[in-house]
């Protein structure tokens, strides 16, 4: 893609098209080139001829809407920025929008103040994309962020989000002082947050009055923990090499076989775990007997409703609970697999919502 | 003509609000009652409730019946409760302002 962003306007207004497409042009710093449309099939048959970088989108248009639009564009354009700009105040179409995963939602600027923020929102949207050096900072893993904390001698709290995990990293002078995770603090918090494998990450001002539990020197937590991360990994590709082969029942004696499903057997008030991967992989599980039927609910279930919220535009499906009189069931994605968990059938809606949330956060990991 | 149909344009011309509300359906995933607005199309109700249906039939023939089931969406919660082979139905709108959240 060349230096000079490329915006891509869609409304049904004309008027409003030549207006915004003089401003954006001639007063953001930038200089991008902006390009107009003024129906959801033009805007879709111009994205797919040459890329932009974002896609300034109206919600009200005749036969294809911006949210038809938004759904088309997440699918088939993922990198692209997303920002709609509407006269419609209702919150509802503010939520799906952004349950759909745009990246802004800006009602059309009345006043001069107001435009002037819209226009800091897009020039700061299209300059972090420009900036590819600051992007590169961020893509880094997270050893090379402590690593660069440490090194600089600074003290911060690095706050990192995993899904619906968060970690919290001290820093103090640099050294780490101590950390946070969902149940867990100190060490073995440092340990569990580094061992996520995907996640964002925000630096935040330092706390000092923080009591130090981590007394081990950087480089020392680095080293232990990739030691441990290593060590996971090969007792999972020595269980993966034990599991049994494809088309045959999948670990019929419903014992947790891979190091992970041995911590989540020991997770009060869960009856059982099965994890899909894609591709119609061999499922595995704990506590089932016969896991077959099950996944073929788990993918079914997702898939149809994941189907009919894009269809109808609910936003993003989240999660599937299923309350019967033997068992409660939770039914969710997480990264590229696909989890069905049992829990007894007296459990509380709370302990079913909590319980999942620490499933998804070991998982996770 | 052009003026006057600027002024009068529909706020919501082509967008379609997530309606709140309740539908109940048969076992053959015909509708019997609503309390919906009729602004939200029949057949949308039909693809609700046969995803509905699906997911009690498919957790039936896994050995685990469910009385009901809970679909969360970013913008809306689907609640459906068995009924004798078919199911009732209460669609909820969702809202990111805790001040507007009501489920």
């Amino acid at each position: 893609m060349s230096a000079q962003p490329k915006i891509l306007l869609l409304d049904d207004d004309q008027d409003f098209l030549d207006l915004y497409r003089e401003m954006l042009t001639q007063h953001l710093p930038s200089l991008p080139e902006v390009k107009v449309a003024n129906s959801g099939a033009r805007g879709l048959a111009m994205i797919e001829s040459e890329p932009f970088n974002l896609l300034i989108v109206d919600l009200n248009m005749p036969k294809m809407d911006g949210l038809q639009v938004i759904t088309i564009v997440r699918r088939k354009h993922p990198q692209l920025r997303l920002v709609v700009l509407t006269a419609i105040r209702d919150e509802q179409f503010r939520t799906r929008a952004y349950g759909m995963g745009v990246d802004q939602y800006w009602i059309k600027p009345e006043s001069d103040q107001e435009m002037g923020l819209f226009m800091e929102s897009i020039d700061a949207l299209i300059s972090s994309e420009a900036q590819e050096g600051f992007r590169g900072v961020q893509s880094k893993s997270l050893v090379d962020i402590i690593q660069l904390e440490c090194l600089s001698q600074s003290s911060c709290m690095l706050k990192i989000v995993n899904g619906p995990s968060e970690g919290r990293i001290y820093i103090q002078n640099g050294e780490v002082f101590d950390a946070e995770a969902p149940s867990l603090s100190g060490e073995p918090a440092f340990q569990r947050i580094l061992s996520w494998k995907t996640g964002t990450f925000e630096t935040m001002p330092a706390d000092p009055s923080r009591t130090r539990t981590i007394f081990t020197s950087y480089q020392g937590l680095l080293l232990n923990t990739a030691q441990a991360i290593d060590e996971a990994a090969s007792e999972l590709l020595l269980a993966e090499a034990a599991a049994p082969v494809e088309d045959s029942p999948a670990n019929p004696s419903g014992k947790p076989n891979t190091p992970i499903m041995v911590e989540l057997s020991q997770m009060e008030g869960v009856e059982f775990v099965l994890a899909v991967g894609p591709k119609k992989s061999t499922p595995n599980s704990w506590g089932l007997d016969n896991p077959k039927p099950v996944a073929d609910f788990t993918r079914q279930t997702l898939a149809n409703f994941r189907d009919l919220g894009e269809r109808l535009q609910f936003g993003e499906l989240q999660q599937v609970l299923g309350n019967g009189p033997q068992r409660h069931v939770a039914v969710t994605t997480c990264g590229e697999s696909e989890l069905c968990v049992g829990f007894p059938p007296a459990s509380g809606p709370e302990h079913v919502r909590e319980s999942l949330k620490n499933i998804l956060s070991k998982w996770g990991s | 003509m052009g003026l006057l149909s600027r002024f009068f344009k529909s706020s919501h011309q082509g967008l379609m609000q997530l309606p709140a509300g309740s539908f109940t359906l048969d076992r053959e995933g015909m509708i019997m009652t609503s309390t919906l607005p009729q602004s939200f199309p029949a057949d949308h109700m039909r693809s609700i409730g046969n995803c509905v249906l699906n997911a009690f039939r498919s957790a039936k023939k896994a050995q685990m019946p469910l009385s009901e089931i809970i679909i969360h969406y970013a913008a809306l919660k689907v609640l459906a409760r068995e009924l004798r082979g078919g199911a009732i139905i209460f669609l909820m709108p969702q809202s990111l302002s805790p001040r507007l959240k009501k489920h």
